[in-house]
């Protein structure tokens, strides 16, 4: 793996990627969403305010899993110092924000018509807006310091403390006694929703998925570059 | 016209269903948009850089 993250190996390995994973991606959210608001079925209970789960589940995923990502990230830079682990960290971080904000939202607006009310201060929702500060509060960390290798170091830390946060939110649906629904999906002995509800929400969020990972790999290029000018500006500075 | 103000009814659910969609696209479509943006940006800034050196 570290042979592959070499930075000049990552320019050429991510160029050649990265257009299969964004046509891939266009091609899984277009479908998911004609699935998801002309074929899927209304729920029997929940009448068509159902379809705001195939934005609001997958967005949840994400959610999590860009965080577990960063986390990871920031584990690889604080014990080997590989440079592309901090640049990884630092390019999901506001994509992981965007989702949350997305989940959030949508969890809102579902919650209203469903359980009578915009948000509540239970268990799962309040960690879900925890992520959401934790992701604010790592970029704000990051861009706060003269010297951008204390900031990178302060923001991995930071990452690291807040991964607690994901089992908390994982479980805060079985520990605590919330308005939020257990699992229906990832749950042990299969998933209770109906196939034609769960296909569209699969395909939404591999969709999700490789949404993210194309722009991951097109922010970590931005960063690379921008690292490259860096380097040029300084050998002009020092050569004029 | 009717079937497409049915569809568009959402049963009654208009006002929640189609702001999430809405909202999804703005939000995805933001980071996609600023990430293009600041890419290019990047890469013009570079190949004038290394036209400079040479």
């Amino acid at each position: 793996m570290f042979h592959l993250a070499n930075p000049n190996r990552f320019m050429r390995w991510s160029a050649q990627l990265l257009p299969w994973c964004a046509g891939a991606s266009a091609l899984l959210i277009l479908v998911g969403t004609w699935l998801a608001l002309f074929v899927a079925p209304a729920d029997y209970q929940q009448g068509d305010a159902v379809r705001i789960m195939y934005v609001h589940v997958p967005s949840a995923w994400m959610a999590s899993f860009v965080y577990a990502t960063m986390a990871v990230a920031s584990a690889v830079a604080l014990i080997w110092r590989h440079p592309l682990a901090d640049i990884a960290a630092q390019a999901a971080a506001p994509l992981g924000a965007g989702f949350t904000l997305l989940c959030l939202v949508t969890g809102s607006l579902w919650g209203e018509p469903m359980w009578g009310t915009w948000w509540v201060w239970d268990a799962r929702l309040t960690s879900v807006l925890v992520l959401f500060f934790l992701y604010l509060g790592y970029i704000a960390l990051v861009n706060a310091f003269d010297d951008p290798s204390r900031g990178t170091r302060a923001g991995a830390i930071l990452a690291l403390v807040g991964a607690v946060n994901l089992p908390i939110i994982k479980f805060s649906v079985d520990w605590w006694n919330t308005l939020h629904q257990p699992a229906s999906v990832f749950r042990l002995g299969g998933p209770t929703i109906a196939a034609s509800m769960l296909w569209p929400l699969l395909i939404m969020a591999l969709g999700f998925t490789l949404f993210f990972v194309t722009l991951l790999l097109l922010r970590m290029r931005t960063a690379l570059m921008a690292a490259k000018l860096r380097a040029l500006r300084l050998q002009q500075s020092l050569a004029a | 016209m009717a079937a497409l103000d049915q569809f568009l009814a959402m049963g009654g659910y208009a006002r929640f269903v189609w702001p999430a969609f809405g909202l999804a696209v703005i939000v995805l479509g933001g980071l996609l948009i600023e990430s293009v943006v600041t890419y290019r940006k990047r890469q013009r800034e570079l190949a004038a850089a290394e036209k400079l050196r040479r």
